[in-house]
């Protein structure tokens, strides 16, 4: 590349190294430093692994809405892409309309639809039925979740396999697999790539979403988002939230490297047989 | 091009400065930090506060909300924006004034002060009366749905197993551990460790009952009936009765907070004397009426009674007996241990329970298959590549 055409991205580095690079080194500086005293430390810091259960909560619960998003989204970004190509604008722009809208507003209507005095249960309550415990539990966390960040499952799915080409397909249908075959053999591995970053794309908001589970969930289904929010709104702590954040940040990272050991740079070479 | 480029950056440039030089109005500008709820803002036909003072004075008013006293502590710490006056509670007052970060009020700017009642004057959190200015007062205490719940008479109710997932309980600590002490019988100023131990057991063993912990969330809870009990303040009760009949106010047999309100100007203030206007003009006995008749607190200004109506002067919710009030106990200034040893345990309390067997049994199996599913495919993918390697 020519030393012009790699100035056009200074912009970009240097909104990186202003908004990106400087906080993460804050969040690094307050995570290690005493919210007291200010002095270095790391032996407060060793009570971060009391809140490992709240971790593991998080990881769990997002975990699952992502395998939710992928079950849902795969069949219906694979109905989207095999469209013709003006419906698939039309149902590409659907898929992203309620991105349109306030993500906490959203989540406030389904609290509406939920609760015991809510839509559902009201209707429920008519027909002699309920009310039925459908908010404040794991169950409408992990619906709150799959919910909101769907339509980020759906977009890299559909872009990887509106590029699959269709005379592979045509190709192992030649050869003799039966539809089944055609899809384990052919689309899914050609698709990974768009799992990988769909389920990453669900997983990584999820995992450090807050609001959701406050709304949605019972007092005893906070995530670490919560937390984090609640060290720096209330508590005035910004030590334990910054530490709490980066230990977040280390497990999305090995997460998301785990599962980018799914696909590789030379992916397509799974199909050659 | 180039040219083009600085004509850009110079466009860029005026652009951001415009925001920061507003239309100044005849008396400049504030901006109010308040507790949400809590001022008379014009709907119900009564009068709009804000827009009575922006005519008076020609001073426009930013009105920000907060939800507890330590969220306003925590914005003003955090800094990165300033205001003109807060309305903070008389313990939260007392830590502003003792990390020094009030101004110091010009009372000849406030000549209302003098309706003030001496009641309200040379408190413990404000000795010399040199920071803040009363807004108002209230109590702590029980509102119920008397639909679903049997007339409380203790804060115990809180913890009746009959009314689980029905509790709200308060989001902020302060409030919390003051229920907790009420009904442990200890001081609500308390800094003695244990006893703040034993209130955090206390309210651990309430959490898995209570619905959400919220503050002025209450009020949609509370009248839609998806909650039916709750600890709140009286004014907010009042507020809401409006609109639920069925909801009831009590005060429990044990001690419960009293609080008063007070207007006060932050270190880093833009308007000082425009802040000092809008505390004058809250003052005004007439306004104060009008104001605290909306929002159902009490007023610390005895000269305001004259401009309320007799039901809301007349109400044992708003101004209480001596008797009921004999009970009450005001918060006080907290050492900085005992704060910090108070968010802990609050977060204690906030983060405590969850299946964490369960936890780490599901999340080790999500782990394991993950890296199972890993090197057999890494496997796989290096075996073909091998018979490639070995056809080639």
């Amino acid at each position: 590349m020519s030393k012009k055409k790699r100035w056009l991205s200074g912009p970009y580095v240097l909104w990186m190294v202003i908004f990106t690079v400087v906080p993460l080194g804050v969040v690094a500086y307050f995570a290690l430093t005493d919210n007291i005293t200010g002095a270095f430390t790391l032996q407060k810091r060793a009570n971060v692994g009391s809140y490992l259960p709240i971790f593991l909560r998080s990881v769990g619960l997002s975990l699952v809405s992502a395998v939710i998003c992928l079950l849902i989204g795969y069949p219906v970004a694979y109905c989207i892409a095999r469209t013709k190509p003006s419906t698939q604008r039309l149902l590409y722009l659907l898929v992203m309309l309620p991105m349109c809208m306030s993500f906490l507003l959203r989540t406030l209507a389904w609290v509406a639809l939920l609760e015991d005095t809510g839509i559902l249960n009201t209707f429920l309550g008519k027909l002699g039925i309920g009310p039925l415990p459908l908010i404040r539990n794991y169950a409408a966390v992990i619906l709150g979740m799959a919910y909101n960040y769907l339509p980020y499952m759906i977009m890299p799915l559909y872009s990887v396999i509106v590029k699959i080409d269709h005379r592979l397909v045509e190709a192992a249908q030649d050869l003799g697999c039966n539809s089944v075959q055609v899809f384990s053999r052919v689309i899914l591995p050609l698709s990974l790539p768009g799992i990988v970053s769909g389920v990453t794309m669900v997983f990584v908001p999820a995992v450090s979403t807050f609001y959701i589970s406050q709304k949605l969930g019972s007092t005893g289904t906070i995530l670490i988002g919560d937390v984090v929010e609640s060290q720096f709104k209330g508590a005035y702590n910004p030590n334990l939230g910054a530490a709490l954040s980066l230990v977040l940040m280390a497990l999305v990272f090995v997460c998301v490297g785990l599962m980018n050991r799914f696909t590789d740079d030379d992916g397509e070479e799974i199909v050659t047989i | 091009m180039k040219k083009f480029f600085s004509l850009a950056l110079a466009l860029l440039l005026v652009l951001t400065v415009i925001p920061v030089m507003p239309a100044q109005a005849a008396g400049g500008s504030i901006t109010v930090y308040n507790w949400g709820q809590y001022i008379s803002d014009g709907s119900d036909g009564a009068l709009d506060v804000i827009a009575a003072f922006e005519e008076a004075t020609g001073i426009e008013v930013n009105y920000v909300e907060f939800d507890s006293n330590e969220t306003l502590y925590t914005k003003l710490k955090t800094g990165g924006s300033s205001y003109d006056v807060i309305i903070p509670s008389d313990y939260m007052i007392a830590r502003l004034i003792q990390e020094d970060m009030l101004e110091e009020l010009n009372f000849d700017n406030i000549p209302n002060y003098q309706y003030i009642d001496e009641a309200f004057k040379n408190t413990d959190y404000d000795p010399d009366n040199a920071y803040s200015v009363p807004y108002t007062w209230g109590t702590v205490g029980l509102i119920y749905n008397s639909k679903y719940v049997d007339t409380p008479t203790s804060w115990d109710a809180l913890w009746n197993s009959d009314y689980s997932g029905k509790i709200l309980m308060f989001n902020n600590y302060r409030d919390a551990f003051a229920i907790a002490q009420a009904l442990k019988g200890y001081d609500m100023n308390t800094t003695d460790q244990a006893e703040l131990e034993d209130c955090a057991e206390l309210l651990k063993e309430q959490k898995p009952l209570v619905q959400e912990y919220v503050m002025d969330q209450i009020y949609n809870k509370m009248i839609r009936e998806e909650a039916w009990i709750a600890p709140y303040y009286a004014g907010d009760y009042l507020q809401m009765s409006v609109d639920n009949e069925n909801l009831e106010y009590v005060f429990p047999e044990e001690s419960y907070n009293v609080f008063i309100d007070a207007m006060c100007i932050p270190k880093g203030c833009q308007n000082k004397e425009g802040a000092e206007a809008f505390i004058n003009f809250m003052c005004d006995p007439e306004i104060s009426a009008e104001n605290l008749s909306y929002i159902g607190y009490s007023t610390p200004i005895s000269a305001a009674k004259e401009y309320m109506d007799a039901e809301v002067t007349s109400s044992p919710v708003a101004y209480p007996d001596d008797e009921t009030l004999s009970r009450a106990q005001s918060f006080t200034y907290l050492p900085d241990e005992t704060s910090h040893l108070l968010d802990q345990l609050w977060l204690e309390v906030k983060t405590d329970g969850g299946n964490t067997t369960m936890y780490l049994i599901i999340a080790a199996a999500v782990v394991v298959v993950v890296v199972v599913l890993a090197v057999v495919l890494q496997m796989q993918k290096k075996k073909k590549k091998a018979r490639r390697g070995g056809q080639g």
